[in-house]
């Protein structure tokens, strides 16, 4: 059994740093009061948590008041698109969303859910073919009856930054409410809320270093929205539930490490992804690189297609050289279709099906670059040695030279 | 394991049997498309008197259990005849790998249909009836 693991799924999860863990720990069996009880004993939950609120306020600049925790990133997009859209309509205001193409399935499922179930309408924007959405076509989308834009802060497969604060302003100065998904993007990037004229976001802490199972979602005051979790009167009587202390500890102790080593992890979070995609482009011929360049692209994603082959097959061959990745391809999920999100990019199917998913994080050093880079060329040539769709565009003369952009 | 594949079909996937290609093959057959993210090519070399197949091989674009199920249907046919190959049905396939996950499944299909397809067209090069095909859409 291979005991090297190299893990480069930092966008799937990450691990919880030993930090955040320790700031926890306390709270399972020592500070476990329900916030909720009036003995003082509670007192310290909630204690923890307000401090919490305010590390995650803190990183957003927002107030504290404006952050609401949520047991995931999923729950926060769900609690977003209903309880706005639900409360325009009940005001008399609209009933259309605007959304992309590219969101996570999180908002998708959930614009489909609004549109199909409830008779919301929703629009769909395409995107460029590095992912970003067009202002033009935000503009001429809206109509009298748009009352909020989601679109999402960075793409979670193709790492594409979308101009949030374009689309912000635009929103502002029209009057409709701006959402953003920033799941992938607050573990990168530095947001801030009132700059940035964002009225909703989404977070997650597990992308953070943070523990699973607890999310944010960010609502600028005073904004009137209807409730998602009904029951008790906790997060001030917004999201019914008892609070998971421990989880939101460790997403507020995650945050403020994440914000304090943000400018020293970027540009060497940057350097790595940099290094992975000039190696692969140095020694894998034909390997198209998805998505945005530079600094319009997430510091920690590397995304490419290579013609021929298909991306879960890449996946298990990696697994058996102890290095863990992803794919857009269909085979590694529930349906036949790829990613709508490389469709949408306007790749073909079997380059979307061709796709690897390499994300790097806090943990990833050097040497796991050169491993990966050492691996996968032979990868690559021996898959498509024994793939007729290989055979058949080496036959139409392709070029011999990289065709990445 | 990854996905829950068997055994088997991670050893036919690592080490897959008969890839490549023949020359001047007596049978080739196709099945797929890339839309689905499943290709497979079957290259068979029949022995005219005996109507044994005496040697095959494929290639194959797709997941783990598409490459699996071509390298054991392959193993399946090869020094068989060509009607004993025409009766290896997708489920004998995947039988044979100790299963495929459901959602699987059709890479085994594949398998029987690029199968047909090559004895088709070695049946069509040697003025034999040719057995309709079923196709199944994906």
């Amino acid at each position: 059994m291979l005991n090297k693991q190299v893990y480069l799924d930092y966008t799937a999860t990450t691990p919880v740093s030993p930090e955040v863990l320790e700031a926890m720990l306390p709270y399972f069996s020592e500070i476990y009061g329900n916030p909720s009880s009036v003995y003082s004993f509670s007192q310290k939950s909630r204690d923890a948590i307000e401090k919490a609120r305010s590390q995650v306020a803190k990183a957003l600049n927002a107030d504290a008041n404006e952050i609401y925790f949520t047991s995931s990133g999923t729950e926060a997009d769900n609690w977003a698109l209903k309880g706005v859209l639900e409360r325009m309509r009940k005001a008399g205001k609209g009933d259309h969303l605007i959304t992309t193409k590219i969101e996570h399935h999180a908002i998708l499922h959930t614009a489909n859910y609004l549109e199909k179930i409830n008779n919301f309408k929703v629009t769909y924007l395409p995107v460029d073919e590095y992912g970003r959405v067009r202002l033009e076509d935000l503009k001429n989308a809206v109509t009298d009856k748009t009352v909020l834009v989601s679109i999402m802060f960075a793409n979670n497969e193709v790492g594409t930054i979308e101009p949030v604060k374009e689309i912000g302003a635009f929103c502002r100065e029209n009057k409709i409410l701006f959402h953003t998904d920033a799941v992938q993007a607050a573990a990168h990037l530095d947001i801030d809320v009132k700059d940035l004229n964002i009225d909703l976001l989404s977070m997650s802490a597990h992308k953070m270093y943070g523990p699973k199972g607890i999310g944010a979602l960010y609502i600028k005051s005073p904004l009137k929205f209807e409730n998602f979790m009904h029951g008790g009167a906790q997060e001030r009587g917004r999201r019914a539930s008892t609070e998971n202390i421990a989880g939101i500890v460790g997403f507020g102790a995650a945050m403020e490490i994440l914000k304090s080593r943000l400018s020293e992890d970027r540009p060497r979070i940057a350097k790595l992804r940099d290094k992975l995609i000039k190696g692969i482009l140095n020694k894998i011929p034909h390997a198209k690189l998805n998505g945005a360049l530079g600094d319009e692209r997430l510091p920690n994603n590397v995304n490419f297609s290579f013609i021929g082959v298909e991306g879960e097959t890449l996946l298990l061959d990696l697994d058996m050289k102890g290095i863990c990745a992803s794919t857009g391809s269909a085979c590694s999920s529930e349906s036949l279709d790829p990613s709508h999100v490389l469709l949408a990019l306007g790749l073909s199917h079997e380059m979307a099906h061709g796709s690897l998913r390499f994300t790097l994080g806090r943990y990833s050093t050097e040497d796991d670059i050169d491993y990966l880079l050492s691996v996968l060329p032979d990868i690559v040539a021996r898959r498509r040695a024994m793939s007729p769709l290989w055979e058949d565009y080496l036959k139409q003369g392709a070029d011999p030279g990289p065709i990445s952009k | 394991m990854a996905l829950n594949y068997s055994e088997k079909v991670m050893d036919h996937f690592a080490n897959p049997r008969n890839v490549g290609e023949i020359e001047n093959p007596d049978g080739v057959g196709e099945a797929g498309n890339p839309k689905c993210g499943d290709i497979m090519k079957i290259y068979l070399k029949v022995n005219d008197e005996t109507q044994i197949i005496e040697d095959v091989k494929f290639k194959t674009f797709g997941c783990a259990s598409a490459i699996a199920s071509s390298s054991m249907a392959t193993e399946l046919i090869k020094g068989k005849s060509i009607q004993e190959a025409w009766d290896l049905t997708n489920s004998a396939v995947a039988e044979a790998l100790d299963g495929l996950p459901p959602i699987k499944m059709h890479c085994s299909v594949l398998a029987e249909e690029a199968i047909h397809e090559a004895l088709n067209d070695y049946r069509a090069k040697h003025g034999m009836e040719i057995i309709p095909v079923e196709h199944h859409e994906e």
